[in-house]
């Protein structure tokens, strides 16, 4: 089990006060200047050396990203954007981030700013965390009274911070959605290339980063890339916010390392599986973007991107939703396949077609009102969807169905057979939903 | 440039192509719904996607750029394959989606013939459907009166909300709701401002947008199409006119890059069934005071005794605002071997004598050329109501990257951020004396454009008005040997034509103004001037189409050919020489119109020496060559005339500068007669006082 | 989710205005953003207009806005519609939104949408009473309080058809509830309390400025090749050994809170070396060390001015990126490619 000295997020279940004193005490903003003045490049490769990967879900090494931002502005602002938009189903590390440590996130904001030449920063923070944003503009607002941040402050680095909120959107957590949004539009992802690092925001070089991914940065800087890059795996390392939620006994948010099984992260921290471990039906280990993994393949699975994804299955967000036996699983992607469709932008073809489409074929499964050809139709139409789209949305959408049929696909069967063994009418389907 | 194999061809294409322009290069067909050369690159149908070698998935070639793609890992170019399985694959399931939930209504559906999306779902589509679920039902929605929506057929490719905010510049479109529930619609479903929108349906990929008017007429293959000019303003578009038989059914916009690019406005493209109300399909006689239909005999023998005997300086000859170059020709010719030389084509009463040089009624900068300027000042003129295409231009030039445009004259809505100076000569003079900050910004520029309109000309002032203004565009050099920065900017067909041929008073004759005073002449020849007041006394020939203002105070009435009628030439703002083609017949008794002045020469005694269309321009090409010089401006010395200009002198009033078009839709007799046009006029209208509210 | 329309006219108050406070505070968020960006606005603004608004948003309002930021009506029309936390049509006093997004539906929240049915019947219709109205939503995003709800602006975790019954009857009757879990839980902590972040050093201010230890040691070894090779070490430990032995800095060791010269000077570090005096814009607070890339704070102001001017600053910024600890040769470069700093 990682070490509490090994913690970043020291006040991840608000035991404690948020406010500035006592987050300095915690060892935020403990010698900002001085890791200010180590210049930008060393932050850079501080960064790239912890090997910390972007805790949005995509993964993406943090240190590379930031390296991407033209080292030379060309008369554009350079733009750092944090997003907060936490929306996958099954996260909600980035809410105690937000309330609790926020100037953990506050001076990584200010560390990736300088690294990266930009002098604003706007952390877009979901609409429904009313709390929260309250919670982050008063540490906001304590920064700034405290000249830790602003257009002069005792650092020496003009650096001015924004919380700007959405309002209800799920595609907004994509990263060029979360700039539309953010300029005052829909939200509906652009195409890439251009990356924002060269057109992002206001068509400036733009980095959109995770809250998490900007919370650590601190830490690494002040105990060095190689304390991160020593927790954790090859490639996996570091500590991150794992969110355990559904059938466990204790479901709650825990800092571990990466790489920890499954079986230890529920048995240390959430109380152990409900109904023990036989009990276990499967896990959806990154949010519900990510196909579910089977009891027996996860159960002593590492929880690293790697090992995940190896499964057919990632790390996401590590947003693990755990669901046993008395789980009816169809149901369950059904509910999913929903959520898709009610968060589908519309954009774009596949996706604002296909996921009410799979959406409706799913919900006649859950209840075993459908063909066993159409099971490998509905495959079908995943796979029609999954990389044909703008934004990743299409993906998330067609993963979790394909992962159900990988996995489950007797148990569809069973539901139809059932369905047409029983000689009762046929309900009149809905004309509209 | 760059080279990218394309199915195994390898060709070399300029690096910012993209992919999509890429393969057409090398001859590889590319569907696609959202993408249009001439809107932003939404990429959202994602039918164009191709499979790129070594990029995970397909790409939307349509946004993806040439120079993003990865050489390959010996520095072999790219490769796009678009006849791949995976291209294949990724064509068939969009298709699919774009299916599902589109209405199989294509029989009653107006855009069967030349849909898009039935083109390409025969060409890259699968022929079943494995779609079961109920397909969406979406609510019609009121746009306008000239857009019929089907919201279920809707693909949402976006081009018409694009087209709304980025050409036409009035973003009235939009797409609300989210997912599959987005739908296409106004702002709580009131009519569209744009005096474009009728272009929405032409770029409607599929039945969702299609022309109100037209609905449930006609088949697309049952339609004569000719290419044909617009005459309903000085622009001068290309257009289609697309018969069925003899009636006109449609008219539609054809490609002039130099011209309309590929729109045109409402008013040209509705002003079709105008062609068909209140025409003149036999001569009038007047007897006790009523018209009474005639005979072409009895017309011209009535017209022979009138003129016989009467001073050649009591008679005149005014020419309207849709007449062509060679009716305008054989009618100055007959005037002038009658001894008249009251003659005017200038029918507004415009200030402008040819004898200053060409470039003192033409937009010499040409209209593709506005592109180049970068400072534009108004004067007089609402560009966006007398030349739309003009404005289009304008705001195009804007989007391309912003630039200081002022405008001096009536405060409107130019569709573009615009700097509004005053409203009459008095800010002219301000800013010619350098008393005006923009005067600065004119100067700094260095290609400033003065763009004048006939708003600031049709008033007594009028010449010293664009004295001032060519002596403004002198000093800020807006005029030089390889810029020509100044351009007046006429509202009718017919004009330059007009000023082209000389058809202005001759020695001692009289001007339109002075021709319509009560017993200022004893005949008067009105070819279609229907926007003048004629006084009494005179007797009145009137040859047009309609039963307009002209045809009420006539007292002979000879019926003519509309602009799709015949064969004719217009020569457009920029000078610009083009000629029109006979799409369908003049109803009953009409006739084309140089055919009706050369039957009526012989009656007079002054045969016209040409028996053909063919020998009339003959003579007429002889006379004036550059009439000869189809779609081509003629090169004019603006900077002597220019010089000219500004040497004219004389002191502006201070009366604020008026609307060249005060309605939009009813400028002429053909809109004035379309119910079509009447109904946006009164829309307009409602918009205007509420914008005033 | 329906098409989201505006509420029937019969039901759109006549007109709207910002209220004088909202006004003043919608000026604020409008200049968060840069100059011509006001767009970027209206989400605050729609929101702070719904907040006034008794909880859903009017078509005036909607205009209002628009006029606001001058956007076109349908623009913000197609932001209220796009977004689904804009209620477009009247709420209850209070407004439940039930997650019904897998952690929450696996977790009960089935039963409470039951119950909300019982007793309110169907979604988006105010009772009676006009106290609620309800509406299942996706992912509120606090999956490890399952199953919950959002009753206007507050989360309330932890939730049974019991616990909800019995606070929709509080809030009726005026009640103070409990904001977040209702079953005792601070937040996400497993129930009954974590057993992880027990150390109490961890609260005592007794780590910080422990880390700058592993700063010392690279300082002293005083050349690049020292650096080099730890950083080297450092790396190929976190290579071969997926769970090495932790560095030691960043260790708790008692050191005072805040970070000054003075202090360092009395921990032995060199406050502020000679050479890089003339690089520091404020010699003063600058705590630079010999090895270090730069003095950061002329980049900045030097960035600052560049940023203004549009141009870039000529200081050597260190292309390509060096190794994070060999940085002294740049000062070199530092030196010939900038010798009007002193140097």
């Amino acid at each position: 089990m990682l070490s509490d000295q090994d913690r970043i997020f020291t006040n991840l279940y608000g035991l404690h006060s948020p406010d500035l004193a006592e987050a300095q005490k915690r060892g935020a903003w403990d010698g900002t200047k001085f890791l200010l003045e180590m210049g930008r490049d060393w932050i850079i490769e501080e960064m790239k050396q912890s090997g910390l990967r972007g805790r949005g879900g995509a993964g993406f090494p943090t240190g590379l990203k930031w390296s991407f931002m033209p080292k030379k502005s060309d008369g554009r602002p350079h733009y750092l954007v944090v997003n907060a938009d936490e929306s996958e189903p099954g996260t909600c590390k980035d809410r105690e981030i937000m309330r609790h440590d926020p100037h953990l996130l506050i001076e990584g904001c200010m560390l990736a700013s300088f690294a990266m030449a930009a002098h604003a920063c706007y952390i877009y923070i979901r609409g429904e965390y009313v709390a929260e944003k309250h919670a982050l503009q008063r540490a906001v607002d304590e920064a700034y009274a405290a000249r830790l941040v602003g257009k002069d402050n005792i650092h020496g680095y003009p650096f001015d911070i924004y919380v700007h909120h959405g309002a209800g959107a799920y595609i907004c957590g994509e990263e060029t959605a979360l700039l539309e949004s953010l300029e005052g539009k829909k939200g509906m992802p652009r195409m890439k290339p251009p990356f924002p690092a060269n057109m992002g925001l206001y068509g400036c070089p733009t980095t959109v980063n995770n809250v998490e991914s900007i919370a650590v940065a601190g830490t690494i800087l002040r105990r060095g890339g190689a304390w991160f890059a020593g927790l954790g795996g090859k490639n996996n390392t570091g500590t991150k916010l794992f969110c355990v939620s559904g059938h466990v006994n204790k479901p709650c948010n825990v800092e571990e390392e990466l790489g920890i099984t499954f079986r230890e992260l529920i048995d240390r921290h959430c109380g152990g599986m409900r109904g023990g471990w036989d009990n276990l039906l499967c896990s959806i280990p990154g949010g519900s973007s990510v196909p579910l993994v089977p009891a027996e393949q996860i159960i002593d699975a590492k929880m690293d991107f790697d090992t995940l994804r190896n499964l057919g299955s990632g790390l996401g967000t590590a947003a693990v939703i755990v669901l046993d036996r008395s789980t009816d699983i169809v149901a369950a992607i059904a509910r999913i396949a929903y959520f898709y469709k009610h968060e589908s932008c519309g954009q774009c073809t596949p996706c604002r077609e296909g996921t009410g489409w799979m959406w409706r074929v799913m919900l006649r499964m859950a209840e075993g009102r459908a063909q066993r050809r159409e099971i490998d139709m509905l495959l079908d139409v995943t796979k029609q969807i999954e990389g044909h789209t703008i934004c990743a949305l299409g993906d998330a959408a067609a993963w979790p169905i394909q992962g159900l049929i990988r996995h489950f696909r007797p148990e569809i069967e069973k539901r139809i057979d059932r369905y047409s063994a029983n000689p009762h009418s046929d309900p009149v389907p809905m004309a509209a939903e | 440039m760059t080279k990218i194999v394309v199915d195994g061809t390898e060709v070399d294409v300029p690096a910012d192509y993209t992919l999509l322009q890429a393969c057409e290069v090398a001859g590889a067909e590319i569907p696609r719904f959202c993408f249009h050369e001439r809107l932003s690159i939404a990429g959202n149908c994602r039918m164009c996607l191709v499979e790129l070698k070594g990029a995970p998935k397909p790409v939307a070639s349509c946004a993806y750029a040439v120079k993003d793609c990865r050489p390959g890992p010996n520095g072999e170019p790219p490769e796009v394959l678009t006849r791949s399985g995976t291209t294949k694959k990724a064509r068939e399931g969009v298709m699919e989606f774009l299916l599902i939930n589109h209405p199989l209504d294509c029989p009653i559906c107006d855009q069967g013939g030349h849909c898009d999306l039935q083109d390409q779902a025969m060409a890259y589509g699968v022929d079943s459907t494995r779609y079961g679920e109920n397909k969406r039902a979406v609510e019609e929605k009121y746009i306008g009166p000239l857009v019929r929506t089907a919201m279920n057929r809707c693909i949402h490719c976006t081009r018409c909300v694009r087209f709304l905010a980025e050409v036409a510049g009035v973003p009235d479109l939009g797409a609300i709701g989210r997912g599959e529930d987005m739908e296409i619609t106004s702002y709580l479903e009131s009519a569209m401002g744009s005096e474009l929108q009728g272009n929405v349906a032409d770029l409607c990929p599929v039945g969702a947008l299609v022309h109100k008017p037209q609905s449930y007429e006609v088949r697309p293959w049952e339609l004569s199409k000719t290419e044909s000019i617009d005459v309903m303003d000085a622009v001068g578009c290309a257009i289609r006119v697309d018969a069925k038989g003899r009636e006109v059914i449609q008219i539609e916009p054809r490609i002039n890059e130099a011209i309309n690019e590929e729109w045109i406005s409402d008013k040209t493209r509705h002003a079709v069934d105008g062609l068909r109300m209140q025409r003149l399909d036999r001569p009038y006689l007047r007897e006790n005071g009523r018209l009474r239909p005639a005979s072409w005999g009895e017309a011209f023998a009535a017209i022979a005794a009138r003129m016989k005997g009467t001073d050649p300086k009591r008679i005149g000859a005014i020419a309207g605002d849709l007449a062509g170059v060679e009716e305008m020709f054989a009618l100055k010719s007959l005037m002038t071997a009658l001894g008249v030389t009251n003659l005017d084509g200038r029918q507004a009463g415009e200030a402008i004598d040819p004898a200053w040089g060409r470039a003192a009624y033409t937009f010499g900068t040409t209209i593709a050329g506005i592109e180049e300027a970068d400072a534009i000042l108004l004067v007089g003129t609402n560009p966006r109501l007398e030349a739309s295409l003009v404005n289009v231009r304008i705001r195009k030039r804007w989007r391309m990257a912003p630039l200081a445009v002022g405008l001096i004259g009536e405060a409107v809505d130019l569709t573009y951020p615009h700097t509004y100076l005053g409203a009459g000569p008095e800010t002219l003079g301000e800013i010619a004396a350098g008393r005006h900050s923009f005067a600065e910004v004119l100067r700094a520029a260095s290609r400033p454009l003065v763009i004048v309109g006939t708003g600031a000309l049709t008033r007594p002032d009028g010449a010293a008005i664009l004295s001032a203004a060519a002596a403004l565009a002198k000093d800020i050099g807006a005029v030089t040997a390889d810029w020509n920065g100044f351009g007046v900017l006429q509202t009718a067909a017919a004009r330059v034509g007009a000023l082209d041929l000389g058809f202005v008073p001759g020695e001692g004759g009289l001007d339109v103004a002075a021709m319509t005073q009560a017993g200022a002449l004893d005949v008067l020849f009105n070819l279609g001037a229907d926007e003048v007041e004629v006084g009494p006394g005179a007797f009145v020939i009137y040859q047009g189409t309609h039963g307009d203002r002209g045809a009420t105070r006539a007292d002979v009435v000879l019926p003519g050919a509309a602009y799709t009628e015949k064969s004719a030439t217009f020569v457009n703002l920029e000078g610009r020489v083009q000629m029109t083609n006979r799409a369908g017949f003049p109803p009953g008794d009409a006739r084309e119109d140089w055919a009706i002045l050369r039957a009526l020469s012989d009656v007079l005694g002054q045969r016209l020496p040409y028996d053909s269309l063919v020998a009339l321009r003959r003579a007429l090409y002889t006379a004036h060559p550059h009439f000869a010089g189809l779609d081509a401006v003629a090169p004019s010395n603006t900077v002597a005339t220019v010089e000219t200009l500004a040497g004219l002198g004389g002191a502006p009033d201070r009366a604020a500068f008026a609307p060249a078009v005060p309605d939009f839709y009813l400028t002429n007799a053909i809109a004035r007669a379309s119910r079509v046009l009447a109904e946006c006029s009164s829309l307009a209208r409602v918009r205007g006082l509420e914008a005033a509210e | 989710m329906a098409n989201r329309r505006l509420a029937p006219a019969a039901e759109q108050p006549q007109s709207f205005a910002f209220s004088s406070e909202n006004a003043e505070w919608a000026k604020g968020q409008i200049d968060k953003y840069p100059e011509g960006r006001q767009a970027s606005a209206v989400i605050p603004l729609l929101w702070k207009a719904q907040e006034q608004n008794g909880g859903w948003l009017p078509q005036k309002a909607i205009e209002a806005v628009a006029d606001e930021l001058g956007m076109p009506h349908i623009r913000v029309l197609e932001v209220a519609t796009f977004y689904t936390m804009f209620a477009l049509e009247p709420v209850g006093r209070f407004w439940i939104q039930l997650c019904g997004t897998v952690p929450c539906d696996s977790c009960g929240a089935r039963e409470l949408k039951d119950y909300l049915h019982a007793r309110l019947g169907a979604p988006g219709h105010v009772s009676a009473d006009g106290n609620f109205s309800w509406l299942e939503v996706e992912c509120l995003g606090a999956c490890c309080n399952a199953p919950m709800a959002q009753i206007n602006q507050d989360y309330y975790e932890d939730l049974t058809p019991e616990l909800l019954g019995k606070l929709m009857d509080d809030l009726a009757a005026g009640r103070p509830v409990k904001v977040g879990s209702q079953i005792g839980r601070t937040s996400s902590e497993p129930k009954g309390g974590p057993d992880t972040l027990t150390d109490a050093s961890l609260f005592d201010g007794s780590r910080v400025g422990a880390w700058r230890k592993r700063f010392e040691t690279a300082d002293s070894k005083q050349d690049e090749a020292g650096g080099k090779a730890e950083a080297a070490s450092s790396e190929q430990r976190a290579a071969v050994d997926p769970k090495p032995a932790r560095p030691d800095a960043g260790r708790a060791v008692g050191t005072a809170t805040t970070d000054a010269p003075a202090q360092r000077n009395a921990a032995g570090e060199t406050p502020v070396p000679a050479g890089a005096k003339a690089d520091a814009a404020d010699t003063t607070e600058s705590t630079a060390q010999r090895n270090k890339p730069a003095a950061p704070e002329a980049i900045a102001k030097a960035e600052a001015a560049g940023a203004e001017a549009g141009t870039q600053s000529d200081l050597p910024r260190n292309e390509p990126p060096p190794q994070p600890v060999a940085s002294g040769a740049n000062d070199d470069a530092a030196a010939t490619s900038a010798p009007q700093k002193g140097n």
